[in-house]
């Protein structure tokens, strides 16, 4: 080779991958140049899930209303909760709607880099947006759900039966982030733990309903005595926006500042210990699953 | 190399980059393995898992797919990689595209890469085309402006224009590729990485997207790392050829020394004898009852024939097992890899008694093949006269002769034009002078 010169290239968009993982590298940075897929894995989601159906998106409508007459009849009517004053269909369809939002962001995701792995073992785009991708379309499935609620919560307000507390409204998006943020992380986690043994995969549909059983869902945080069980419950992070969503829109329930922190903090950790996790099993995880 | 007096930059540098696979099943068993590896590794103790001799590619347990690459890939370069199967050649592209990491080494990129690794990925059955357009073209790395300004000319390269608003379920294989790869040509990356996914597709696709590449990389100075097993399309396309072999670049240069490297083994010598016994196997059956030690060509010192000539060979084998009427099979094959044709023994070679060996003198008429270079792998074999047949024999060994040029035949053969088989010369009848 005479007369030749090598030069470094100075591209913007020079990558060095090393067999040295970099653990608090969260490349959110390339997340966001990646914010038109992010969408368009939304958008997919939706189209796909109601081509060839007769009743098409009715079916947003029309699943958790059904479940929530089923909750109104078993807790409302043969257990006999009580739901302080509100009316019980409106309750349950409110509970239900933001329990279904959260476990739709941990089921989803748990199944991250099985689902996708014919896609992720033929090129590269950064994972994470998958998972955020799966939040966008449980926020959009939960405001379709608001428009019937929304529709009810009229008719019993026009009846009188319900005082939302307007100025906390102002806090749904902080709710949906904070169980969006938490719903990723505890579902990433969960992922990247399973492209090597599947156990907890299977047993993620089976948690979550526990899950539920511990979170004041089908019941009113205040139906609990004061004592232990109830403070492992606040303990539990979901219990604090749950509780939040429910006080602006019914009116029923309460803000507890102090736990509402502590919600928060579990809820950071879990998101960044779980992209943490996530960006390190993304890296080779093809190899196992 | 030419001569060039201009900067090269570099595109792609890779060094010393390895992959590590672990072979056998993955999970439950190898959970408390891992556990204990863990347990020791913390108490600063000697892994009881680890096994000795890890230098070796294969150790039972892991595999070098990639033993140690160190490469430098420059703008404007079309690269073709070949390989037998398992060489580690899509094992380097998954690591260029990112799709896995590399379990020792460092790789730098100085680009945008569009990998097309499968024809598709990320398409979806009940999209549209022009759906899956933005979804593909998104995930190969492009924002949706960038996409908007390109739809046109992708449309009018992947030649579906009618079909582009119907779900790519409906698509025909043949327009799924098309509509793919179309994207895939109008990224605006730096680099290219296809892997053979030219292999679907009409023969008039398969040429525009060749010269869309090599355009890619002549043009508009584009990086183009090409995988295939078609040697002509690698010769088409690609100015330089990377030859893997076992985890390692064992040729880096010119295309044509390349592919005979590849095809031949030595591409200097064309040995006349060929021990067989150490040579892999397609699968563990394979050389048991029957075992071929070795393969040579007697009427000569290197394996280079004038077409008039015959060929003589002699082959020697180890029968474990009586066998009736043992036969063999040879397919030929071209410098291309490309299928020239089958030949057989015409009579069975011999029944076999249990430990015996043998030694196995034939001809063979090469009058039909053109000039140029051929290789074939032997297999022994037996049928029941009904068409089954049971191959106990087939060493993973190119045997390689040459046929020089014969001028005496009329029209000078050109193997690109004529192929690489002489057909049976068509004889005159008669011939009148017309009225």
């Amino acid at each position: 080779m005479n007369n030749e010169t090598t030069v470094q290239n100075s591209t913007p968009y020079h990558i060095h991958i090393s067999s040295k993982h970099k653990w608090f590298d969260l490349k959110l940075k390339e997340v966001f140049r990646y914010r038109d897929l992010i969408w368009l894995f939304t958008k997919r989601s939706f189209v796909v899930r109601y081509k060839q159906t007769i009743l098409g998106p009715a079916w947003l409508f029309l699943n958790p209303f059904i479940t929530s007459i089923i909750y109104t009849i078993v807790f409302g009517k043969v257990a006999g909760i009580g739901t302080e004053g509100v009316p019980k269909i409106l309750f349950y369809m409110c509970s239900n709607a933001i329990w279904v939002y959260f476990s739709t962001c941990v089921t989803q995701n748990a199944t991250t880099f099985t689902a996708n792995a014919n896609v992720f073992g033929k090129v590269y785009f950064p994972r994470l947006t998958t998972p955020i991708s799966n939040v966008l379309s449980a926020i959009i499935q939960f405001g379709v759900q608001m428009s019937l609620i929304l529709a009810f919560l009229c008719f019993y307000l026009i009846k009188g039966e319900v005082h939302p507390n307007w100025w906390a409204c102002l806090l749904m998006p902080i709710v949906l982030i904070h169980l969006g943020l938490l719903g990723l992380g505890v579902g990433i986690i969960v992922s990247s733990m399973t492209t090597k043994y599947r156990d907890l995969s299977i047993l993620v549909g089976f948690g979550v309903q526990l899950w539920m059983y511990a979170t004041p869902i089908v019941y009113p945080l205040s139906q609990l005595k004061e004592g232990p069980f109830r403070h492992l419950m606040l303990i539990n992070p979901v219990t604090a926006p749950v509780e939040i969503f429910r006080y602006a829109l019914l009116g029923q329930g309460t803000i507890d500042v102090p736990f509402t922190i502590v919600s928060w903090m579990i809820t950071l950790l879990v998101t960044l210990f779980g992209i943490v996790i996530f960006n390190k099993v993304e890296r080779t995880f093809m190899d196992t699953v | 190399m030419e001569n060039v007096s201009e900067n090269k930059e570099v595109m792609i540098q890779l060094s010393g980059a390895k992959k590590k696979y672990r072979l056998g099943q993955i999970g439950g068993e190898t959970l408390q393995a891992d556990l204990q590896s863990w347990w020791a590794r913390i108490h600063g103790k000697e892994d009881p898992n680890s096994k000795i001799g890890a230098d070796q590619r294969s150790n039972g347990e892991t595999f070098m797919a990639l033993n140690g690459i160190d490469l430098t890939i420059y703008k404007g370069e079309a690269v073709g990689i070949i390989g037998s199967n398992g060489a580690g050649k899509s094992t380097l592209l998954k690591l260029l595209s990112r799709v896995t990491a590399p379990t020792e080494g460092e790789i730098d990129i100085y680009g945008r890469i569009a990998s097309m690794l499968e024809v598709g990925t990320g398409f979806s059955p009940e999209m549209t085309g022009r759906e899956n357009v933005y979804m593909n073209g998104t995930i190969l790395g492009m924002t949706k402006a960038e996409i908007d300004a390109k739809m046109e000319d992708i449309i009018e390269f992947s030649e579906v224009r009618e079909f582009i608003d119907t779900p790519v379920k409906r698509y025909s294989s043949g327009m799924y590729v098309k509509l793919a790869f179309s994207v895939a040509a109008h990224l605006d990356s730096e680099i290219m990485i296809m892997d053979e996914v030219l292999a679907v597709g009409d023969m008039a696709f398969q040429k525009k997207c060749l010269d869309k590449m090599r355009d890619a990389a002549k043009k508009e100075g584009r990086t183009v790392l090409y995988v295939s097993h078609n040697m002509n399309t690698i010769r088409q396309l690609c100015d330089r050829c990377i030859v893997l072999d076992r985890g390692r670049v064992v040729f880096d240069g010119e295309v044509e020394k390349g592919i005979l490297q590849y095809l031949g083994g030595d591409n200097e010598l064309l040995p006349r004898y060929y021990d067989l016994q150490t040579i892999v196997r397609p699968s563990t059956q394979h050389g048991k009852r029957i075992r071929l030690l070795s393969f040579e060509f007697i009427n000569k010192e290197t394996a280079i024939f004038d077409s008039n000539e015959e060929m003589k060979f002699m082959m020697k084998f180890k029968a474990n097992e009586s066998i009736e009427d043992v036969k063999a099979f040879f397919v030929i094959n071209n410098s291309n890899g490309q299928i020239v044709g089958m030949t057989q023994t015409k009579e069975p070679i011999v029944s076999t008694c249990n430990g015996k060996e043998y030694c196995y003198e034939g001809t063979f008429n090469i009058s039909n093949l053109a000039k140029g270079r051929y290789f074939f792998e032997i297999d022994i074999f037996s049928d029941d006269g009904e068409g089954r047949h049971w191959s106990y024999d087939h060493p993973r060994k190119n045997i390689v002769f040459e046929i020089l040029e014969d001028e005496q035949k009329g029209l000078i053969w050109q193997n690109k034009y004529f192929g690489s088989v002489r057909l049976n010369e068509v004889r005159k009848v008669d011939v009148k002078e017309l009225p």
